[in-house]
């Protein structure tokens, strides 16, 4: 994979332009010199005065830092779409199925489609769930799917982010900028809108809410306070939802149900989407110094007083190891083939797969089962020789704690940089609710690593965002 | 979806912090110039030692065992973290409080506020000195003027609006309360009869640090004179940081929240008491009753109000 030149969405290789490329590649060439470099220049005073910054863990207090944007859209065709909400769809009933079974009858398991070991044993997995019975069923309502593409009709997944997906911010402001920044653009072209996630969100929420909560269920985001780097994300979807953003001590419980302190006393809350992990959401019934939660919590949602979005214990279906099952998954519950790929990835216990992934580790991706963020997580091809030898070293010790993969050749994206337009590697993370029905932003959020040759596209790690449009036919 | 009793503590402290910091600016100000102009051997420390007194600060400034000139109190009033009241501390709690409330105002409010304190932190302390001292405190005035603009112009007349609109006026009425009773000595009848050029001067002063020096003349059109000064300060409803018009408006505030959730509290009462305080009386009543004795019980009932106002609306 390594020799050939990376699928490129704009330029087909013989230079020509793809088809969804034309409006913007002719808009492109109408612009003056340096209408770009204003732009970019723009954008950053635009996401400043809108105050979309995220905190840098371990730096300075007050340093809070704007995420790169880069002003060439993403462009997606409406066919392309089309098959990959398809695949994501599926993937995400699946999934939730999945989880009922797990916390159920655990039929898989006895079919022998999933190793027991690998749930029972597996830290992600939450025994405190078992026969526990989400409203509608769903345990994971809003999900991140991150995606990436190979070539023209090749789209792998990458990781279904199950537990509390970030981001989906920057996807609503990069279209909120673009759209100031570029209006004329959007006239070529009809592209999808974005906008409606908040309100979505917002049915999403209340559809899950608990049988017994009367008239407009009262929904609150619960985050784990200011200095949490996605903080902004937070107050931000609780403001363009209309809910109460509250930390842990704003609510209690009282007679095994939820209540917020407000101005006029008790109020009930229904519906809890918190952004806080499951370890720490509760200090009665899971870590018991956690500061973060909310005593009590827990009872009340097994009693079925309140909603939890997500549900605890979504991990164990994220879970890097139980990641290479989800095609099997997808047929056993939903008797489908699976429309969307997994990243072929190797198996570190069968000595024969370990054997292979030892001798060839510098081509070859590493990732902890348990890492996330890029942490824990090796790039064979851009890491040094000493890197390969202490991989190799982590993965005999513990081959059940590593999967492998192959380096794939992310597709790039014209992106602009002081050097002019050149490509850059892409990956795709689009957003879905599940409640009452699955819904799906079209596009998502583009992440992009600015660097050169660079496959990593973490914000942390010099990473960018793109806005992402899906047209319309 | 009724306001967290924190959301309401928040919006209250966010105002009165930012009330504040142009209150200390202006106190160090007043401060500053005394200090200036002191002729009398160790006459500066004590105009310093005075204005932090007002400042509620002294005992914290004494605890730093530094001489009180003018390098060290600048300092210690503008950026330590150590003194409560310090613009820094001051810049940050409200930032913090306005981070926690993020949906509870206007993105013109939180700009205000943040680039208020992103600006502030880029200072180098060493390099305020002299000139640019008095630059930095016209400075914090103005960017409290602009919160309040953004805060004017922007946001919801509701319950927040009216948390709002209380920290900052129990904060100033509590700061106008101070300065006057820093000096109010000289601000008794018999003092008239002296009328030194020293008394002259600190009366100017007093009008200075409550932004009154100029609008006096157009209430009075006359020289100085020192019951007239208490009375505008005390007694004059169109003298926006005197204590009848912040304790009218505290009260109205404190209705506006019993008619949005539609009952009676009893930080109501206590509002209404405050008031009564001022109202209707004269300066000769005070003066009669001592001025100190009256400014004294005028703070401990406008702190009473802001505890009654925690106590009522969930505060915590």
């Amino acid at each position: 994979m390594g020799d050939t030149a990376p699928f490129d969405e704009m330029h087909n290789a013989d230079g020509s332009v793809r088809e969804p490329y034309r409006a913007l590649a002719q808009w492109l060439d109408e612009q003056p010199d340096k209408a770009l470099t204003l732009m970019q220049s723009d954008a950053e005073a635009i996401f400043r005065k809108l105050g979309i910054t995220f905190a840098v863990y371990g730096s300075e207090e007050g340093t809070e830092k704007v995420i790169p944007f880069d002003v060439i859209p993403r462009i997606i065709a409406a066919q392309e779409w089309r098959r990959l909400s398809q695949g994501i769809d599926q993937r995400v009933r699946a999934l939730n199925a999945f989880l009922h079974d797990i916390y159920h009858g655990q039929d898989i398991l006895k079919a022998g489609r999933v190793p027991e070991k690998l749930i029972l044993d597996n830290s992600a997995f939450c025994p405190q769930m078992m026969g526990l019975e989400p409203a509608r069923q769903v345990y994971a309502h809003i999900i991140g799917v991150d995606i990436v593409r190979v070539g023209p009709d090749e789209f792998y997944v990458l990781e279904d982010n199950l537990r509390t997906p970030s981001g989906v911010s920057y996807m609503l402001e990069d279209r909120e900028a673009m759209m100031i920044l570029a209006p004329d653009l959007f006239q070529r072209q009809k592209v999808a809108p974005v906008e409606n996630y908040p309100e979505n969100l917002r049915r999403t929420l209340e559809s899950v809410a608990p049988a017994g909560a009367s008239g407009a269920p009262n929904i609150v985001v619960l985050t784990p306070g200011i200095y949490n780097s996605a903080y902004f994300e937070h107050s931000f979807l609780a403001d363009q939802m209309g809910a109460t953003l509250c930390e842990g001590p704003d609510l209690f419980v009282d007679g095994g149900k939820v209540y917020m302190r407000t101005t006029t006393g008790p109020e009930r809350v229904d519906v809890i989407y918190r952004r806080i992990d499951d370890d720490y959401l509760d200090p009665l019934t899971f870590r018991p110094d956690s500061m973060l939660g909310v005593p009590g919590l827990f009872s009340a949602y097994r009693a079925g007083n309140v909603t939890l979005v997500n549900a605890p214990g979504t991990g164990i279906a994220d879970d890097k190891a139980v990641y290479t099952y989800v095609p099997d998954i997808v047929e056993f519950y939903l008797g489908e083939k699976a429309l969307l790929q997994n990243v072929p990835t190797y198996n570190c216990t069968d000595d024969e797969q370990r054997n292979w992934v030892l001798a060839n580790i510098g081509d070859l991706v590493v990732k902890e089962v348990h890492g996330s963020g890029g942490y824990g997580m090796m790039v064979g091809p851009t890491s040094s020789k000493a890197m390969h030898a202490e991989f190799r070293r982590k993965i005999e010790a513990r081959p059940d704690n590593y999967i492998v993969q192959p380096t794939l050749a992310l597709s790039t994206c014209p992106t602009y940089v002081n050097a002019g337009i050149v490509p850059r590697h892409v990956d795709l993370r689009p957003y879905v609710l599940v409640g009452d029905e699955v819904r799906i932003t079209p596009g998502g959020l583009t992440r992009v690593a600015l660097k050169k040759g660079s496959l990593v596209v973490n914000s942390s790690q010099g990473g960018g965002t793109k806005d992402t449009w899906v047209l319309e036919e | 979806m009724t306001m967290l009793g924190r959301t309401a503590q928040n919006l209250f402290w966010l105002s009165r912090y930012v009330e504040r910091a142009e209150n200390m600016a202006r106190l160090l100000e007043v401060g500053y110039r005394m200090s200036l102009t002191s002729r009398r051997e160790g006459g500066a420390s004590e105009h310093l030692m005075s204005m932090m007194q007002a400042a509620e600060v002294d005992e914290d400034f004494a605890r730093k065992e530094r001489p009180a000139d003018v390098d060290t109190v600048a300092h210690f009033m503008m950026f330590d973290p150590d003194n409560p009241s310090s613009v820094y501390s001051c810049l940050q709690a409200a930032r913090t409080n306005a981070r926690s409330v993020r949906t509870a105002i206007t993105s013109d409010m939180w700009g205000a506020i943040n680039s208020a304190w992103l600006e502030f932190s880029q200072i180098k302390p060493r390099d305020v000195r002299g000139a640019k001292l008095m630059g930095l405190l016209e400075w914090v005035k103005n960017s409290s003027h602009q919160f309040r603009g953004a805060l004017l112009g922007t946001i919801l007349r509701d319950d927040g609006f009216a948390f709002l609109q209380a920290g900052s006026f129990i904060e100033r009425a509590d700061n106008t309360a101070r300065i006057l009773d820093m000096k109010y000595f000289v601000l008794l009848p018999q003092s008239e009869m002296v009328g030194s050029d020293l008394d002259t001067q600190q009366w100017s002063l007093i009008l200075r640090a409550a932004s009154a020096h100029r609008s006096y003349r157009h209430v009075y059109h006359d020289r100085y004179q020192p019951q007239n000064i208490a009375d505008f300060l005390i007694l004059r409803p169109e003298m926006p940081r005197s204590l009848i018009y912040c304790a009218r408006f505290i009260e109205q505030n404190i209705e506006t929240l019993g008619a949005f959730y539609g009952r009676k509290q009893v930080c109501d009462d206590v509002a209404g008491r405050l008031r009564a305080m001022v109202e209707g009386t004269t300066m000769d009543t005070i003066f009669a009753h001592g001025l100190h004795e009256f400014l004294t019980e005028f703070i401990a009932q406008n702190n009473d109000v802001a505890n009654a106002l925690a106590e009522s609306y969930n505060f915590y």
